[in-house]
């Protein structure tokens, strides 16, 4: 139990640092901190999403890009239509653009979610390794499409003028948009964690564990993983829309393959199957990215021989090597 | 369509496959003896690329520089198998995923470290130069043409390798039983290493034979990569068979979709949008052959392997 208790003050530690590290910078006069800060707690709702999958239901899927892409686009043709006042669909009915925060993130998780049902379904059906390249080769799928398709943008991408507004907040202050992206994590981080302590979390560990045993009491596993999927990529296309509001601009590469990496690697430096793994993950990335970046053009090199050195010898993460081992299970 | 231009599309199909199976037979080797997903086989098809370039700017010679493609990307995979890829046989698919995406990225800023941002280029030597006049009165470039007889050449050489060598016995048997293999008293890490390396070595001289006809450049493997990983996967992974099929499958699937797609889709669509649409599809339409593929046998055409 002792173990538990250090890692529930790890987290608290954490939310403390994500609550007082902006204030400070809002206070010192750093915009930019501000928004580092940002693109940290919104990567880190994207590893939120892949972990529910990779940790808790091991599905390791090397396509995650697919649902933060589709995040991304939903923000970007709402906000494009919107922008020169142009329908989306005129017949058989009207539907309109939008600016509004809560519509797009209704849109990005509506469709991220169908696309993931579908994904799912049909990868699922695999396993191991096939699993692994199956949702990668879904991943380039989309990456293609987007490419290719000419109406948003193609390989150039889409850029958005204005911020899309929330009802009652000036997103454009860093500040405010800060405390929107906080407050989704939050609120993720605290379902995630009912989830997992919930009948279909511990169900979907057991069946990560031994797929047989949940079978034999008449589970069915592939039910089980299908709405982890599918809730997975739901949170990781919300993640999406944010940091496509984030920067204004969507393009191709939220699709490439390399950004389903950046979104393990998160969960991987933090620590697998744990709550705050891809929140510390995407914290010392975006840290990495900001001090290395400024040493060095090559920090990648930094970050490669970091992320090596992690799976080679401190199995478990940051979490895991400052919390102790997870609680016993297998 | 004219049947020329499509017969020239059918051999730039071949060619693309015939290559693909060159990256592609590493990686399945190396999957099917050692269990081991390696991303950074990419990576060995640049740095084959970049020996060779370096090597045919310094000394002229097409010959010379193969020969460095294939002796650097040997040496560097045998390297990293022994300093990294040993200690990741006995772990899951996740940390050989991340290690060799950790490792990509210490190769590709490496590589941009010592030679720069800027593409290099590789020529094709005179004596390849040119187009050859087929039977048919095709008109066809001699160097794809080259390509594609040393690709079926390295298919026919590892069949030979691994059903008539030894070596070919050990590596057969090592997909079966590792432990048994050892038991019988085969150094089972030597053979880990010479299977990677040869992997390695077949992955730098697609990258030198590639690297003549597209820019020598950082990122170049992992396209190809994706590819072959495709291929592997379509064909059933650790088979050689599957691999060899699943290649000329998947660069013809690719090259003739890009061609007959949008021609397809002209029969009842206006032209611009034919053409959107019919290259959209396109670019999809490997992943969805695969998809189709794995949905219709989850272990890809030949595997064995659940």
């Amino acid at each position: 139990m002792t173990q538990m208790t250090r890692e529930t003050l790890f987290n608290l530690a954490m939310m403390a640092g994500l609550i007082l590290f902006p204030l400070w910078a809002w206070i010192a006069d750093e915009p930019f901190m501000i928004t580092l800060a940002t693109k940290a707690v919104i990567l880190a709702l994207a590893g939120v999403g892949l972990n529910l999958a990779l940790g808790l239901g091991g599905l390791v899927s090397l396509g995650h890009a697919a649902f933060f892409g589709l995040g991304g686009y939903a923000m970007g043709i709402l906000a494009s239509h919107a922008q020169s006042y142009s329908p989306i669909l005129e017949t058989p009915f009207v539907i309109e653009g939008t600016k509004s925060m809560p519509v797009i993130w209704l849109t990005a998780i509506i469709s991220s979610g169908l696309a993931a049902l579908a994904i799912g379904a049909l990868s699922l059906r695999t396993s191991g390794v096939y699993f692994i390249m199956i949702t990668l080769a879904f991943g380039q799928m989309l990456y293609f499409f987007a490419i290719s398709w000419p109406a948003y943008g193609g390989e150039d991408g889409l850029s958005i003028y204005v911020r899309n507004g929330f009802p009652g907040l000036n997103t454009l202050d860093p500040i405010q948009f800060y405390g929107i992206c906080f407050t989704v994590l939050t609120i993720v981080l605290i379902l995630c964690a009912r989830l997992a302590k919930s009948p279909f979390g511990l169900a979907l560990n057991a069946a990560r564990q031994t797929a047989e045993r949940v079978e034999t009491v008449g589970i069915s596993p592939y039910k089980l993983r299908l709405v982890a999927f599918t809730l997975s990529g739901m949170i990781t296309g919300l993640a999406g829309a944010l940091f496509a509001d984030l920067n204004r601009f969507v393009s191709p590469t939220m699709f490439s393959w390399q950004t389903s990496g950046e979104i393990m690697v998160f969960i991987i430096i933090g620590g697998v199957a744990r709550l705050f793994g891809p929140v510390v993950g995407a914290v010392i990335f975006i840290a990495l990215e900001h001090l290395l970046g400024g040493l060095s053009d090559y920090w990648h090199i930094y970050l490669g021989i970091l992320l090596l050195l992690i799976v080679l010898f401190a199995r478990g993460g940051v979490i895991g090597t400052l919390a102790g081992k997870e609680n016993a299970h297998d | 369509m004219s049947m020329i231009l499509l017969a020239e599309q059918v051999l730039n199909g071949l060619q693309l496959g015939v290559m693909l199976f060159v990256m592609a037979a590493g990686l399945t080797l190396v999957f099917g003896v050692m269990g081991l997903i390696n991303l950074a086989h990419g990576s060995l098809f640049m740095i084959g690329a970049f020996a060779a370039a370096a090597v045919a700017g310094a000394t002229g010679s097409f010959l010379l520089a193969l020969i460095a493609a294939l002796s650097a990307a040997a040496a560097v995979g045998a390297l990293v198998e022994v300093v990294v890829i040993r200690r990741l046989y006995d772990r899951d698919h996740l940390d050989q995923v991340l290690a060799t995406f950790a490792l990509i990225l210490i190769f590709s800023e490496g590589t941009r470290w010592i030679f720069g941002s800027f593409p290099l280029f590789l020529n094709i030597p005179p004596y390849l130069a040119g187009p050859v006049t087929l039977p048919g009165g095709i008109e066809y470039p001699l160097y794809r043409l080259t390509l594609i007889t040393i690709g079926l050449s390295i298919a026919a050489a590892l069949f030979w390798l691994i059903n008539r060598t030894r070596l070919g016995i050990q590596i057969r048997a090592g997909e079966n039983d590792r432990e048994m293999i050892a038991a019988l008293g085969v150094d089972i890490s030597k053979l880990y290493t010479i299977v990677f390396a040869l992997g390695a070595a077949l992955a730098g001289l697609a990258g030198a034979l590639v690297g003549a006809i597209q820019s020598v450049q950082v990122g170049m493997g992992e396209p190809v990569l994706i590819l072959a990983f495709v291929v592997i996967v379509i064909g059933g992974i650790g088979s050689i068979k599957g691999a060899l099929i699943a290649a000329i499958l998947v660069g013809l699937t690719d090259t003739l979709g890009g061609v007959l797609l949008p021609a397809l889709f002209k029969q009842f669509m206006e032209a611009s949008a034919a053409t959107s649409i019919g290259s959209s599809l396109a670019s999809m339409a490997i992943y969805i052959l695969m998809a189709v593929v794995l949905i219709w046998r989850p272990t890809g055409l030949f595997g064995a392997r659940a």
